[in-house]
C-alpha cells in the first residue's frame, strides 16, 4: 500500500534512525576507520552501555541519556585496557590480522553471553519523561523516542569532530592514522595516541548504548544486528571520515525505514548488511585493503 | 601417495570401530553426545582449511552450516530424498556458497573478507526465515525414515558423522602435505610475494572457500534427521561460528590434528558441561578460553606440544 | 626490436585521476644489466608492477620472449620466468628459510627436478646455507636482502627485477649484493635494476632508462646518463 504520508513518514523516521546510527557508529569510525583495528566487539561494548543504562534506569531513575554520559570515563578506561591487552598481545608482534580478529570476536561472545547470564534473555527498557511522547508536523508523526537520540547523536557526531580536528590529541589521532614515524618526530608516542582513541571510541559506546535502550528495549544478542550496521556505515562513509559516518548513518537510516514500511521489518536487518556487501564489493580494491 | 595409504587405513579402522562401537548397546545419551562432537569435527576441521591455511578468517560458519541443513529440510520435503543424497547435495550448494566467496577474496583481503562473512550469516538467515517452504521463522518438523540400517536411527547417525570426520580430516590433511597447503600457507604469510613466487593465489584461494563450504554444508546436512525441527536460531547458532574457530585456535591451525584435538577437547567439554551447568555458562567458559588462547597460546595446543618438546 | 627479451610499448597507468606512467616503452636485451633510475615518485616501481603483473595497466603491451603478457596474471608471468624481487622484503614468516624456497621451486620452476637439494644450492650460492633452517625473523637486514633474491633464483627467472635491493646496506654490503647480481647475469640471466645508489647502478648497468614524473625522460650509457642535462635537472629541480 503506498501513499505520499507513508512515504514521508518513513523518510523521516529513517532519518531520525540515522542520527543514531551515527551514534553507534562514531566508536567503529575511529577505531577501525582510523585506527584500522576490527574491533568486531564495539557493538557488544553499545550493548553494555544499554544495560548499565536499564540498570541505573530501573534502580535510580536516572534519565538513560545522562546515565551515557555518566559511564563515558569507566568506558574509556574499559577500551584503553583492551587496547593494551590487544597491543601487547598482537599489535607489537605483528600477528594483529588474524588472531587479533578473532580475539575482538571472543570478547563480543564473552560480553554477550555474561549479559544473558546476568540479565536472561528478556528484553529490557528504560524509562524517561519523554519516552512516548510525540508531537506531528505537517502530517508527520515525530516521536521524541526518536528525535532525542537524533539530536545526541549529531551532537556527538560534532564533538567528535571538533575534538579530531581541534584538539592536540585529536589531531594526533589524525596523524597516526597517516604516519606513525611522522607522529614520533612530534614527539608523541603512537601507541598512547592509540590508547586515547580506543579509549574515546569504546567511551562512544556507553552513550550509544544509552541512546539504543531509549528507542527499543534491547536483549543480550542485539549486538548482532549492529555489527553489519556499524560496519556497512563505516566503509560507505569512507573509512574514518565522520561527516561521512553521518551521511552514510542517514542514508542507511532512510533505506532500512523504507524498507520496514513497504516490505516488513524482518527485511529491514537484510538491507544493512547487503549495503556492506555492495560497499565492500565495489570499493576499489586496495585502497584500504590490507 | 605412500603415506596415504596407512592414513586410508587408519581411516577405515576408525570407521569399523564406529561402526562396532554402535552395535554395542551402550548409553544411548553417549551416541547423542558423540555425533555433536564429530560434527564439531567436521565443522573445525572444514574451517581450517580455509582460515589455518590459507588466513581467511570465515565468520559465516553458521551460515554453510545451515545451507547444508536447509537444504536437506528442502529435498526432504519435496522427493523425501535419502540420506547420502541430502549429504551430497548440502554439501555442493555449500560449496557453491563458498565459491561466491572465494570470488570475494579477490577484493576483499584480511579484514574486510572477514567482515563480510559476518554479513553472510544474517543475510541468508533472512532469506530463510522469510522463506515459509522450509517452516519460515517457526521452524519444521521432519519425519526420520524409518528402519536404519542397524540400531537405533541416532546410532545409526553417529556412525555416519563418524565417517564424515574421517572423510574431511583425511581431505584435510591431503591437502596440507601437498603443493596446495603449501601454497596456502605462502598466501596466508604474504599474499603478493606468494602470487609474485609463482602461486596460483585466486586458484588456491577458491579451491579453499569451495573445498571448506563443502564440508561446513556436509555437516550440517544430516542436521534435520539428528534435531527433527529445524529452525532458524538453532541452524544459524552463533555457536558454530565460535567453534569452528575456537577449536582450531585451540588445538593449533597449522595442522590437520588441531582442530581434531580442539573439537574433541572443546566439544567434550560442552557435552558434558551441559549435563550439569546452563548452555549459557557453557558458551561463556568456550569463549574466555578462546581469548586466553589467542593471546597466551597463539599456536594452541599443539604448539605448547612443540614448545615443550623443543626444550628437551 | 624484435630481439628484446622484455618489451614495453606506450605503457600507461592511472591511479584515480593521477597519471602514474604516461605511454612508456622500454626494451630489454637478452642478458642485459639494465638500469632504471628516476626521483622519489617518478613511476619506477609502478612500471616493474605492472611489468611483473601486480599491477593491471589502462594501456599499452607487455611483450616477454616474444609473447603478449599483457593480460596474464602475476604467477603465470613468473612461470614464464619474469621474477621480481621486493623492496621491502616480504618473505613467507611462517617457513624456514629453506621452504621459503620451495614455494618457487614448487610453483614457478616445475619440471626442473625441484627439491630441497636445488633450495640448498642456491643458499650456499648466495652465502645463506648456514641459516637455512631459520625462520626469516632470525635474519639480519643483509640476511633478509639475500633471501629476497635467493628466493627469486629459486623461481628460475630468465629476467630479474631488483627492486631497491640495497637500500639501508653499508658500503661492504652494497659490494656483496651487487657481486652476486653480476655473477647471476654472468649465468645468463638478464637483469633489471631499480636503485638509488647511484654508485651502484652506474657501475653495474650496461644501459639506463630515467623516468620523470611517470614519462621516460632520457636513456643511454651510464656515462651519456651522468651528462644528460634533463636528467641533471629532474634530480636536482630547477
Amino acid at each position: 500500500m503506498f501513499s505520499w504520508d507513508l512515504l514521508a513518514n518513513a523518510v523521516v523516521a529513517g532519518v531520525l534512525l540515522g542520527g543514531f546510527y551515527a551514534a553507534v557508529s562514531l566508536g567503529i569510525g575511529l577505531i577501525f576507520g582510523l585506527l584500522d583495528i576490527a574491533n568486531i566487539a564495539q557493538p557488544a561494548f553499545v550493548i553494555l552501555g544499554a544495560y548499565a543504562a536499564y540498570v541505573m534506569n530501573s534502580a535510580y531513575g536516572l534519565d538513560p541519556i545522562l546515565t551515557g554520559i555518566a559511564f563515558t570515563p569507566v568506558f574509556y578506561v574499559l577500551g584503553a585496557v583492551v587496547y593494551r591487552i590487544y597491543y601487547g598481545s598482537f599489535e607489537r608482534r605483528g600477528e594483529e590480522s588474524l588472531r587479533g580478529l578473532v580475539f575482538f570476536f571472543g570478547i563480543l561472545f564473552i560480553m554477550e553471553v555474561s549479559l544473558s547470564l546476568k540479565f536472561g534473555v528478556d528484553y529490557r527498557l528504560v524509562q524517561a519523561g519523554y519516552i512516548g511522547k510525540s508531537f506531528e508536523l505537517a502530517g508527520v508523526g515525530v516521536s521524541f523516542r526518536y528525535l532525542v537520540p537524533c539530536v545526541v547523536g549529531v551532537a556527538m557526531t560534532a564533538a567528535l569532530y571538533l575534538f579530531l580536528g581541534r584538539t592536540f590529541y585529536g589531531r594526533a589521532i589524525m596523524a597516526v592514522s597517516q604516519d606513525q614515524a611522522a607522529l614520533r618526530l612530534m614527539g608523541a608516542n603512537p601507541v598512547q595516541i592509540k590508547t586515547i582513541a580506543f579509549g574515546v571510541g569504546i567511551a562512544a559506546a556507553s552513550l550509544a548504548g544509552a541512546l539504543l535502550i531509549t528507542i527499543a528495549p534491547v536483549i543480550p544478542s542485539t549486538d548482532r544486528d549492529y555489527i553489519g550496521r556499524m560496519f556497512a556505515i563505516t566503509v560507505l562513509g569512507g573509512m574514518g571520515s565522520i561527516g561521512g559516518t553521518l551521511v552514510a548513518a542517514i542514508i542507511l537510516g532512510v533505506i532500512e525505514s523504507l524498507m520496514a514500511t513497504f516490505f516488513g521489518p524482518s527485511w529491514s536487518l537484510a538491507v544493512s548488511f547487503g549495503i556492506l556487501l555492495a560497499a565492500l564489493a565495489v570499493r576499489p580494491a586496495g585502497l584500504f585493503g590490507r | 601417495m605412500a603415506r596415504t595409504l596407512p592414513a586410508l587405513g587408519v581411516g577405515v579402522v576408525v570407521v569399523l570401530a564406529g561402526v562396532a562401537l554402535a552395535t554395542m548397546r551402550v548409553n544411548p545419551y553417549l551416541y547423542f553426545a558423540g555425533y555433536v562432537i564429530l560434527q564439531y569435527v567436521v565443522i573445525a576441521t572444514a574451517w581450517n582449511i580455509l582460515g589455518g591455511y590459507g588466513g581467511y578468517v570465515n565468520f559465516g560458519t553458521p551460515a554453510f552450516f545451515a545451507l547444508g541443513a536447509y537444504t536437506a529440510v528442502f529435498l526432504i520435503r519435496s522427493i523425501k530424498a535419502p540420506l547420502p543424497v541430502l549429504i551430497v547435495a548440502g554439501g555442493l550448494v555449500a560449496a557453491l556458497l563458498g565459491l561466491g566467496i572465494g570470488y570475494l577474496t579477490l577484493r576483499l583481503r584480511g579484514t574486510f573478507f572477514s567482515i563480510a562473512t559476518l554479513a553472510l550469516s544474517v543475510v541468508l538467515q533472512t532469506m530463510i526465515i522469510n522463506w515459509e517452504y522450509v517452516g519460515g521463522s517457526r521452524g519444521i518438523s521432519v519425519i526420520r525414515p524409518s528402519g536404519p540400517p542397524f540400531g537405533n536411527y541416532v546410532v545409526f547417525l553417529f556412525t555416519v558423522m563418524l565417517g564424515l570426520a574421517v572423510v574431511a580430516v583425511l581431505v584435510a590433511r591431503f591437502i596440507e602435505r601437498s603443493w596446495i597447503g603449501r601454497g596456502l600457507a605462502a598466501l596466508r604469510d604474504n599474499e603478493e610475494a606468494a602470487e609474485c613466487m609463482g602461486v596460483p593465489t585466486l586458484r588456491l584461494k577458491l579451491f579453499a572457500t569451495t573445498i571448506s563450504g563443502f564440508l561446513l554444508g556436509v555437516a550440517g546436512a544430516p542436521f534435520p534427521y539428528y534435531v527433527t525441527f529445524v529452525e532458524p536460531n538453532s541452524a544459524f547458532a552463533l555457536d558454530y561460528a565460535v567453534n569452528a574457530l575456537a577449536m582450531p585456535m585451540i588445538g593449533g591451525t597449522t595442522s590437520w590434528v588441531g582442530p581434531v584435538i580442539g573439537a574433541v577437547l572443546l566439544g567434550t567439554t560442552q557435552q558434558l558441561a551441559t549435563v550439569t551447568i546452563s548452555s549459557e555458562l557453557n558458551l561463556l567458559i568456550v569463549g574466555v578460553v578462546l581469548v586466553a588462547f589467542v593471546v597466551l597460546a597463539p599456536e594452541g595446543i599443539l604448539g605448547l606440544v612443540r614448545r615443550v618438546r623443543g626444550r628437551i | 626490436m624484435s630481439d628484446a627479451l622484455l618489451q614495453v610499448e606506450g605503457l600507461t597507468k592511472r591511479f584515480g585521476g593521477f597519471l602514474a606512467l604516461n605511454q612508456v616503452s622500454i626494451a630489454v636485451k637478452p642478458g642485459e644489466r639494465f638500469g632504471l633510475i628516476g626521483p622519489n615518485g617518478s613511476g619506477k616501481t609502478t612500471l616493474i608492477n605492472c611489468v611483473s603483473g601486480s599491477l593491471p595497466v589502462d594501456g599499452g603491451h607487455i611483450t616477454f620472449d616474444g609473447r603478449d603478457i599483457t593480460a596474464l596474471p602475476a604467477h603465470r608471468r613468473t612461470r614464464l620466468g619474469i621474477v621480481r624481487s621486493f623492496q621491502i622484503p616480504k618473505p613467507f614468516t611462517s617457513m624456514s628459510v629453506l621452504d621459503n624456497l620451495g614455494i618457487p621451486l614448487e610453483n614457478a620452476a616445475h619440471g626442473r627436478g625441484a627439491d630441497g637439494a636445488d633450495a640448498m644450492q642456491i643458499l650456499e650460492a648466495i652465502g645463506l646455507a648456514a641459516k637455512a633452517h631459520l625462520r626469516p625473523a632470525g635474519l639480519t637486514q643483509i640476511e633478509m636482502r639475500k633471501l629476497e633474491l635467493a628466493r627469486a633464483m629459486a623461481a628460475r627467472p630468465k629476467l630479474l627485477i631488483s627492486d631497491e635491493a640495497m637500500a639501508g646496506l653499508s658500503s661492504a654490503e652494497v659490494d656483496d649484493i651487487l657481486t652476486i647480481l653480476f655473477r647471476l647475469n654472468a649465468q645468463g640471466i638478464t637483469i633489471i635494476m631499480i636503485e638509488h645508489i647511484m654508485r651502484a647502478v652506474m657501475r653495474f648497468s650496461e644501459r639506463i632508462v630515467v623516468l620523470d614524473a611517470g614519462e621516460r625522460i632520457a636513456e643511454g650509457t651510464p656515462d651519456e646518463i651522468v651528462r644528460n642535462p634533463a636528467v641533471e635537472k629532474a634530480y636536482l629541480g630547477e
